[in-house]
């Protein structure tokens, strides 16, 4: 604001008066607002899991915030690489998460409405244990209207989300980029943080 | 005078069935589909689609002119900004 287009508003106020001073709250008001409305909120998002559970959360956070109209990224590093791969096939234990609610998805009602703590479903040990509770946990999503994690990563990219993999965990883990789909650029550290600091929301998962 | 012969619908989203977030990315798939100053009706059986799909009209500036709980399901009219 030039000093000129004060004057021209006011032409013979005090600079310590109530005047000057109500005029100067309203226009920095206006003057907010303005930057508000034409402010782009953006979305970091760290992606760290290769299960088919964590699956969930990058993906459907990020898909609605570009719904939302912000721009989001997603970086994906260490076992999130996985969620890049051409072909998914994540799968969830139930070893390492000892309070999943599941309830059967199919056969009579009685035993639908039956909560089983999962790991008491098989015995752990047994071979296809965890084939079992992914199939199981696709089961439930399917009947319940959820989308499947290669919809909502399709979804995410048509609503132009950002994808980066780490370059290091995808050397370390031996990935090649021909493993990934071809919507993903490759950036380390000093790429992510940069674009974090200027974020308003940024998550890690 | 009802809502809709204001603003007669344009186009209908029938998002039945679906859970978060699909609702809300197929209703941001359907305004892009439409001119300024069109309606969009859109079904829902998500009860949290209630609270979202208010909060996504709020946040794209677009128009949430009625919510209605018809039987079985939530019906929404948005008209695009």
């Amino acid at each position: 604001m030039a000093i000129s287009e004060v004057k021209n508003e006011l032409p013979n106020a005090d600079p310590q008066s109530a005047e000057m001073n109500d005029w100067f709250e309203k226009k920095f008001e206006e003057e907010m607002k303005k930057r508000e409305d034409a402010h782009t909120p953006s979305m970091a998002i760290i992606a760290t899991r290769g299960t088919l559970d964590w699956a969930y959360p990058p993906f459907i956070l990020g898909s609605t915030g570009a719904a939302l109209g912000w721009d989001v990224t997603i970086f994906y590093t260490f076992y999130g690489l996985l969620l890049l791969q051409k072909d998914l096939n994540l799968k969830v234990s139930p070893l390492g998460n000892p309070a999943m609610p599941m309830k059967m998805p199919m056969g009579p009602d009685w035993l639908q409405k039956m909560n089983i703590p999962m790991p008491n479903v098989f015995p752990s040990i047994m071979p296809g244990f965890e084939t079992t509770a992914t199939a199981l946990m696709k089961k439930t999503f399917q009947n319940k209207g959820v989308a499947t994690i290669e919809e909502l990563r399709e979804l995410s990219l048509e609503a132009d989300v950002k994808f980066v993999a780490c370059q290091m965990t995808v050397d370390v883990f031996g990935f090649d980029h021909s493993d990934f789909i071809d919507d993903v650029s490759y950036a380390g550290a000093a790429s992510f943080l940069p674009v974090a600091q200027k974020a308003d929301v940024t998550l890690f998962t | 005078m009802s809502v809709t012969s204001l603003n007669p619908v344009v186009l209908e989203l029938d998002a039945s069935g679906l859970s978060c977030p699909l609702p809300i990315l197929k209703t941001r798939k359907a305004i892009g589909q439409l001119q300024k100053g069109e309606v969009l009706r859109v079904l829902a059986t998500d009860h949290g689609a209630q609270k979202d799909i208010e909060s996504f009209c709020k946040q794209t500036g677009n128009a949430l002119l009625s919510t209605n709980e018809l039987e079985g399901a939530y019906e929404f009219l948005i008209r695009k900004n």
